[in-house]
């Protein structure tokens, strides 16, 4: 576009690349250490090659309890994520005319995004405390989730509901269709494969959020709660490998909500 | 009747995602705000009306000393994401042509936030620590004797992580504002003879404003919160305002941890208002 392959174009594209450098690096060092021998710890160089330490997260272990964390992070996720989309569907419908107090919504959102987390966190806190309630990852922990997630969702469906081609619904009511029917028959198909991926990108950020919930979790954790436990205890690269499955579960999710969003681009676009 | 289903329709609609922000947000909030006024006997909260919190955040030299640590973080890790945001944007944006590139490009740089943050600060161990990357790079090449200390658990390795987690938060609202450009804009100055610099100074950097606007109130916020990073990277000695609540709150002080909570926020929106006042956004929402 600009003056093509000029210096300009080469140094940008080498500033491009050492950012990416900068942004995968350290996670391909921790990938390649989680293949680390028996012998191996936690820097380089490998000594040796093995599976032993990906085995070693599945074992019972001394400070700590994966598996039952991941569990209590996977319900949570997928509470979180179906939650989200029904609500941010239904906003987003309402979204699409102007209405009194739209705007105040509106901020009211953005503001859940841009607030300090800790303040999520130490407010929901006090509320229990005061309602003498007791935390748990699946109340407190939810909610502080849902204050995530849900703007999220909501700003990538309103993109979607923009796109979204009103003739298909005002067909549908011409031939008699009530509201409930034509959004059930009518919109809710078309947007499906969009929810997916909504849902899976939600997903990702229930499974993985950390400052939110670390106040208000209660007495059982999430997994990156867990994990942050073990930072300070685990000194083997048993941490590096369950670094690199839970990263690599989450790159399942997005590469899932990214080919889902592709779908429904492609089939609006037809 | 049908007509005014239709009135009340959005507004039903809307009510869960309302209902949502009020539970776990809006009354959050102004509970800190309530507590932030109630006493504290050293074992529980006890409600009341007293300035004692505020005064104590205000007396203490330690709280001046973490806004101003707090602030030198929020300045430097703003800094350093505008510094590679926008020239990273500007390349996907200007010189990266083939729109299925630059999907997939963009998409490389913003993968990386959808992971844990835990797991991405934990990734820079075995890269910083002492007996890490760049340290026995550093020696085998015989530029160093002995390992660098500060890589890690330092201000530095504070600021690199922070900048690491949040630069998506810079870079997704710059590259929309660049793809939003007219490119007809660009043709047209350099028509007229105008340089490379002088289309990026008069075209480009105005038009981008709201966007690097919006990722700077997104770096703000996060950072004057921040309270992970400064642990884990920072080993302990750094301080930070968010750091501070966590510890009051870990020794059940919640009316004091809300009061600073309450500062946090007002000295937050001040910021955010700043922001504003610089650079109009409303167009790009």
């Amino acid at each position: 576009m600009l003056q093509k392959r000029s210096l300009t174009y080469y140094l940008l594209a080498a500033f491009f690349g050492l950012f990416v450098l900068f942004l995968y690096g350290p996670m391909l060092a921790i990938f390649t250490l989680s293949f680390q021998g028996e012998e191996g710890t936690l820097t380089f160089p490998m000594k040796g090659f093995s599976f032993y330490w990906l085995g070693q997260v599945f074992q019972e272990q001394r400070v700590g309890n994966f598996t039952d964390a991941f569990w209590r992070s996977l319900a949570l996720g997928l509470t979180v994520t179906l939650l989200s989309v029904i609500v941010t569907v239904m906003s987003a419908l309402a979204f699409r005319q102007r209405f009194k107090g739209s705007a105040t919504l509106f901020y009211l959102t953005i503001a859940s995004l841009i607030v300090p987390s800790v303040l999520v966190s130490l407010g929901i806190g006090i509320v229990f405390q005061v309602l003498d309630l007791e935390t748990n990852w699946f109340t407190s922990g939810l909610g502080a989730h849902l204050t995530w997630t849900v703007p999220f969702a909501f700003l990538i469906m309103l993109g979607i509901f923009n796109r979204f081609n009103p003739s298909y619904e005002e067909a549908s009511r011409d031939l008699g269709a009530n509201d409930t029917k034509t959004f059930w028959e009518i919109v809710f198909p078309l947007i499906l494969p969009a929810l997916i991926g909504i849902g899976l990108l939600g997903f990702t950020l229930s499974y993985d959020e950390f400052t939110r919930t670390s106040l208000v979790s209660g007495q059982k954790n999430t997994l990156p709660l867990e994990i942050f436990g073990m930072t300070t205890n685990v000194t083997s690269p048993a941490l590096y490998a369950l670094g690199t499955l839970t990263t690599l579960f989450s790159f399942a999710m997005i590469v899932l909500a990214i080919a889902a969003y592709n779908y429904t681009a492609r089939r609006q676009s037809q | 009747m049908l007509k005014s289903w239709k009135t009340i329709q959005p507004y039903a609609l809307v009510t869960p995602q309302t209902l949502v922000l009020v539970l776990f947000l809006v009354l959050p909030i102004l509970m800190i705000l309530l507590v932030s006024f109630w006493q504290f006997d050293g074992i529980q909260m006890i409600p009341g009306f007293t300035l004692d919190n505020y005064k104590s955040v205000f007396t203490s030299d330690v709280t001046l000393r973490t806004y101003l640590n707090t602030f030198k973080y929020v300045f430097l890790v703003w800094f350093f994401c505008l510094a590679i945001a926008f020239p990273v944007s500007y390349f996907l944006a200007f010189f990266v042509e083939d729109q299925k590139w630059q999907i997939i490009l963009f998409l490389v740089c913003t993968v990386p936030f959808w992971t844990s943050n835990i797991i991405r600060m934990i990734s820079w161990v075995p890269v910083l620590g002492k007996e890490g990357l760049v340290n026995s790079f550093l020696t085998g090449l015989g530029l160093i004797d002995q390992p660098i200390e500060w890589l890690l658990f330092s201000d530095f390795a504070i600021v690199l992580g922070m900048v690491h987690l949040y630069n998506f938060f810079m870079i997704a609202p710059i590259f929309n504002s660049l793809m939003r450009i007219d490119r007809s804009l660009i043709t047209a100055a350099r028509d007229m003879g105008a340089s490379g610099f002088q289309i990026l100074k008069e075209i480009i950097l105005p038009l981008a404003a709201p966007g690097i606007a919006i990722g700077s109130i997104f770096v703000v916020t996060l950072v004057m919160g921040e309270f992970v990073t400064v642990r884990m990277m920072g080993g302990g000695q750094a301080a930070s305002i968010g750091k501070m609540i966590q510890t009051q709150i870990g020794s059940l002080q919640y009316p004091l941890a809300a009061a600073n909570a309450v500062i946090l926020l007002l000295v937050t929106l001040l910021l955010v208002m700043a922001i504003l006042r610089v650079v109009d956004i409303r167009k790009e929402l």
